[in-house]
C-alpha cells in the first residue's frame, strides 16, 4: 500500500534555525503530492470499503456511524467551550481521527482493556463513557468521570476497562504491556489496546514494552495512531525512519500499516491483531496513518502546516467518507442520517447543561484518594 | 523466636506473601535463574516457578510500569530494583503513573505495589551506586516509603507494605542484609506501616537513624552511656507517613536531637524531620536540631574518602555531645 504523501511546510531558508548536521527540510519536489495519484488512491479505497459494508449488519454499521458523528460533535463542543474559558489547561481534540477510535475499538468485547494518550475524549465516549461525564471532567467538576481531578487528559472508567488518559508521552505503554502480562498470569484471553501517537514511537518506554511484549507473548496491541505531527514536529522531522509499522521489525513483532481514513480497514486491521492476541498471546504494532484537522491542542497556532494540506486531507474526512459510502449501499439515508445528527446534537448539548449545573469539587477533595488505605496528612 | 538475617527475614516475607496471595509476583533483574543478585529472593524460582518470579531484561522503566499495569487491574506486583540508583530510570512510572492513577482518576483504582532493593551506600561502587533516594520518594504524596534496620522490621514491614493497597517504595541496604536477629515465628508478624519505633529509651538526647545509622546510633549510645549521656534512639521505620507523634514525644522529654542518615543533609529527610520538630516542638528544644548527614558529594571510591563521606558511631558520639553542650 503506498504511503500517503504529505504537502511540506512553506520554504526554510538554511540560515533559519537549522539543527547541527541536516538542514530543516526544504521543499523537495518527492514531498508533493500528485493530486492524480491520490485520488486514484482514494478510489480505490472507496471501492474496498464499500465491499466491506455488504460484510457487516446494519446495527454495527450504523453504530459506528453514530460514534464517529458523536465525537465530532462532541470535540467541536468542546472547542467551543474552551474558547468560552469553561475548559482550562490542554484540550486535545479528536478531530479527523475518528475513524481510528471508532474503528479499534468496535472490534473489542466489553472486557477488553484500552489505553491511550492524552488526546483521549473519542476513546471514552467510544468505550461507553456517557458525553455528561467526559464534559464535565473538561469542565473540573465534581459530576466529571474522574471526579474534576484529572481533566482532560486523565479520563478513566475502571468499569468499563477504559484505563486512561494518559499525560506523558509514551508512559501509558509499559503500563498496557502490564495489563496484557496480568491478563496472560491469570490464564484469561482479554486483548489490550494500547494507544499513542508516531512521535511516542521515539520514547524508550515504547522499545521497552515492545521488547518485554514478544519476549513473554504478552497479548498487547500497540496502536500508533500516525497523525503525522508530533505537535509542531513533522513524522520525517523526528525519525530516522518514518515508517512506524517497520519498528517492530527489530522486535520480531507483527505489524500492519493501515489507512486510518477508513474506519473499516481499521476495524479488519484490529480484528486481526486481536484474534492474534487471543489465540496466539503474541502482541502486534499497527500504524494507523490518520491526520487531524485540529492543531495539537487548543494552543496550538499552527505555523508548521498550511491550510493546502489540511483541506486536502479533509477531502477524506472519515465521517464523510464512510456516511457517503453506507448511502451509496443502501444502509443509510438521508433520513437516517439527519437522526443521528439529531440525536448527537441533544445529548451533546445536554452534556454540556450537565456540565454547567454540576458543583466544582469541595474543598475537602483536594486531600482525598491520594491514598486507597488513607495516612495522616503530612 | 528464630535469629535469622536479614537477607533471610526478607526471603521469608515475600514467601509467606506469595503464599497467601495468589496475585503477589516478583519481578526484577536476576531474580529468579540466579536467586537474586543479593541472593534476597534464593529459592522462589523453586517453590513458585517462572510465572510468579520473572527475570526481567534490564529495562528499569519498562518493567516498573509494567508491574503499575499489572497493579491497576488487581495484581500485586513486588518489583525489585537491583539497586535504586537504576530505580531513576524508572522514575517517570513510580512518580508519574504509581502515584498518581487513584487521585486523577478520581479514586477508580488502587495500585498495590511494591518497589523493593537496596538504598544507599555500598562497599566502595562509587557514586552512581551508592545514592540515598529516600527523600525523593518521600517527597511525593501518593508513595509510601519504608526503610526497615532489622531482621523483624524488615520482615514485619515487608509483609505489611505487600498487603497495603498503595504504592509501596521499599528500601533495604545492601551493608545490612547479613546482619542477624530475632524474629518472631509465625505467618502473622506483621508491623503497620506509618509506626516509628524506640529502639533505646533513654532522656539526655534523642537521635532519630534509620536504615544503616540505626546500628550505629545504638553503638554510640552504648559509648555514650560509659561516658555519663543517656540517648534515645528513635526508628522511624516509615519515612512517609511519617510517625512525627513519637518523635516529638521523645523530643520533649530529651530537649535535644541529633538525626543520623547517609543520604545528603540538603533537602533530605533530615531536613524534614528538624522542620517538623521544630513546628511541633521548639519550645522543648534546648538545642538547634543537628543534622548529621553523608557528605555533600558524590560518593567516592577509594575506601578511606568513602568512610569520611558517611556517618559512623564516633560522629554520632560527638555530634551527641554537641547538642548535650559538652564539647
Amino acid at each position: 500500500m503506498s504511503d500517503l504523501k504529505v504537502t511540506p511546510m512553506r520554504p526554510r531558508t538554511p540560515s533559519e534555525g537549522a539543527s547541527a548536521g541536516a538542514g530543516v527540510a526544504e521543499t523537495d519536489e518527492r514531498d508533493r503530492i500528485n493530486p492524480a495519484e491520490l485520488r486514484e488512491e482514494h478510489q480505490q479505497r472507496q471501492h474496498e470499503q464499500r465491499k466491506q459494508i455488504e460484510e457487516i449488519d446494519r446495527e454495527t454499521l450504523l453504530r459506528m456511524l453514530y460514534h464517529m458523528v458523536l465525537i465530532r460533535r462532541f470535540e467541536e463542543k468542546a472547542a467551543e467551550a474552551y474558547t468560552l474559558g469553561k475548559i482550562g489547561g490542554f484540550c486535545h481534540l479528536y478531530i479527523g481521527q475518528e475513524a481510528v477510535a471508532v474503528g479499534t475499538l468496535s472490534a473489542l468485547r466489553p472486557d477488553d482493556y484500552v489505553f491511550t494518550s492524552y488526546r483521549d475524549h473519542g476513546h471514552a465516549l467510544v468505550m461507553g463513557m456517557s458525553p455528561d461525564e467526559v464534559m464535565a471532567e473538561l469542565f473540573g467538576r465534581a459530576g466529571g468521570c474522574s471526579a474534576g481531578k484529572g481533566g482532560s487528559m486523565h479520563l478513566f472508567d475502571a468499569d468499563k476497562h477504559f484505563l486512561g488518559g494518559h499525560g506523558i508521552v509514551g508512559g501509558q505503554i509499559p503500563l498496557a504491556t502490564g495489563v496484557a502480562f496480568a491478563t496472560k498470569y491469570r490464564g484469561t484471553d482479554q486483548a489490550t489496546l494500547c494507544f499513542f501517537g508516531e512521535a511516542a514511537v521515539n520514547q524508550g518506554a515504547f522499545h521497552e514494552s515492545l521488547n518485554m511484549a514478544q519476549l513473554w507473548k504478552l497479548p498487547c496491541i500497540y496502536i500508533c495512531e500516525n497523525n503525522q505531527y508530533g505537535m509542531g514536529t513533522s513524522l520525517k522531522r523526528a525519525m530516522s525512519i518514518s515508517d512506524v509499522s517497520q519498528k517492530s521489525v527489530g522486535y520480531g513483532m507483527a505489524s500492519e500499516f493501515v489507512d486510518g481514513m477508513d474506519v473499516l480497514a481499521v476495524r479488519a486491521a484490529t480484528e486481526r491483531a486481536v484474534e492474534r492476541a487471543r489465540t496466539e498471546h503474541l502482541p502486534s504494532l499497527l500504524e494507523i496513518r490518520t491526520y487531524r484537522f485540529m492543531g495539537h491542542s487548543m494552543s496550538d497556532p499552527g505555523h508548521y502546516r498550511t491550510r493546502a494540506e489540511i483541506e486536502q486531507h479533509q477531502e477524506r474526512d472519515p465521517i464523510k467518507v464512510f456516511g457517503d459510502n453506507l448511502r451509496e449501499k443502501g444502509v443509510l439515508d438521508d433520513e437516517g442520517l439527519k437522526a443521528i445528527e439529531a440525536r448527537v446534537r441533544e445529548e451533546v448539548e445536554r452534556s454540556v447543561k450537565f456540565a454547567d449545573a454540576s458543583p466544582e469539587p469541595a474543598p475537602e477533595e483536594l486531600f482525598t484518594d491520594i491514598y486507597a488505605t488513607p495516612i495522616k496528612r503530612q | 523466636m528464630a535469629v535469622i538475617t536479614m537477607r533471610e527475614a526478607l526471603n521469608q516475607a515475600m514467601r509467606e506473601e506469595m503464599h497467601r496471595d495468589e496475585g503477589v509476583f516478583l519481578m526484577g533483574e536476576e531474580v529468579a535463574a540466579y536467586q537474586g543478585a543479593y541472593k534476597v529472593s534464593k529459592g522462589l524460582l523453586d517453590e513458585f516457578g517462572d510465572r510468579r518470579v520473572v527475570d526481567s531484561p534490564i529495562t528499569e522503566l519498562g518493567f516498573a510500569g509494567l508491574g503499575v499495569g499489572a497493579a491497576m487491574v488487581g495484581l500485586r506486583p513486588i518489583i525489585e530494583f537491583m539497586t535504586f540508583n537504576f530505580s531513576i530510570l524508572a522514575t517517570d512510572q513510580i512518580i508519574n503513573s504509581a502515584a498518581k492513577m487513584r487521585y486523577m482518576s478520581g479514586g477508580q483504582f488502587k495500585i498495590p505495589i511494591v518497589f523493593r532493593g537496596p538504598n544507599g551506600s555500598a562497599f566502595q561502587v562509587s557514586s552512581q551506586h551508592s545514592q540515598a533516594l529516600e527523600s525523593w520518594y518521600a517527597h511525593f504524596p501518593g508513595l509510601k516509603v519504608v526503610m526497615p534496620s532489622t531482621p523483624a522490621d524488615a520482615k514485619g514491614l515487608l509483609k505489611s507494605a505487600i498487603r497495603d493497597d498503595d504504592p509501596v517504595i521499599f528500601l533495604e541496604q545492601e551493608r545490612m542484609y547479613g546482619n542477624k536477629g530475632e524474629v518472631p515465628d509465625g505467618e502473622d508478624f506483621l508491623i503497620p506501616l506509618g509506626v516509628a519505633d524506640v529502639k533505646r529509651e533513654g532522656k539526655d538526647c534523642t537521635v532519630v537513624a534509620r536504615s544503616l545509622t540505626v546500628p550505629l546510633a545504638l553503638k554510640a549510645a552504648e559509648e555514650l552511656e560509659k561516658q555519663g549521656v543517656s540517648v534515645e534512639v528513635i526508628d522511624p521505620r516509615t519515612i512517609r507517613p511519617l510517625d512525627i507523634e513519637t518523635i516529638i514525644n521523645s523530643v520533649k522529654k530529651t530537649n535535644r536531637v541529633v538525626v543520623a542518615e547517609e543520604s545528603h543533609a540538603f533537602c533530605g529527610v533530615g531536613a524534614e524531620i528538624s522542620a517538623q520538630i521544630m513546628e511541633h516542638a521548639f519550645d522543648h528544644l534546648d538545642a538547634p536540631v543537628k543534622r548529621l548527614s553523608g557528605a555533600d558529594a558524590p560518593m567516592p571510591y577509594a575506601k578511606n574518602l568513602e568512610r569520611l563521606a558517611l556517618p559512623d558511631v564516633e560522629r554520632i558520639v560527638r555530634a551527641v555531645r554537641e547538642v548535650t553542650y559538652l564539647d
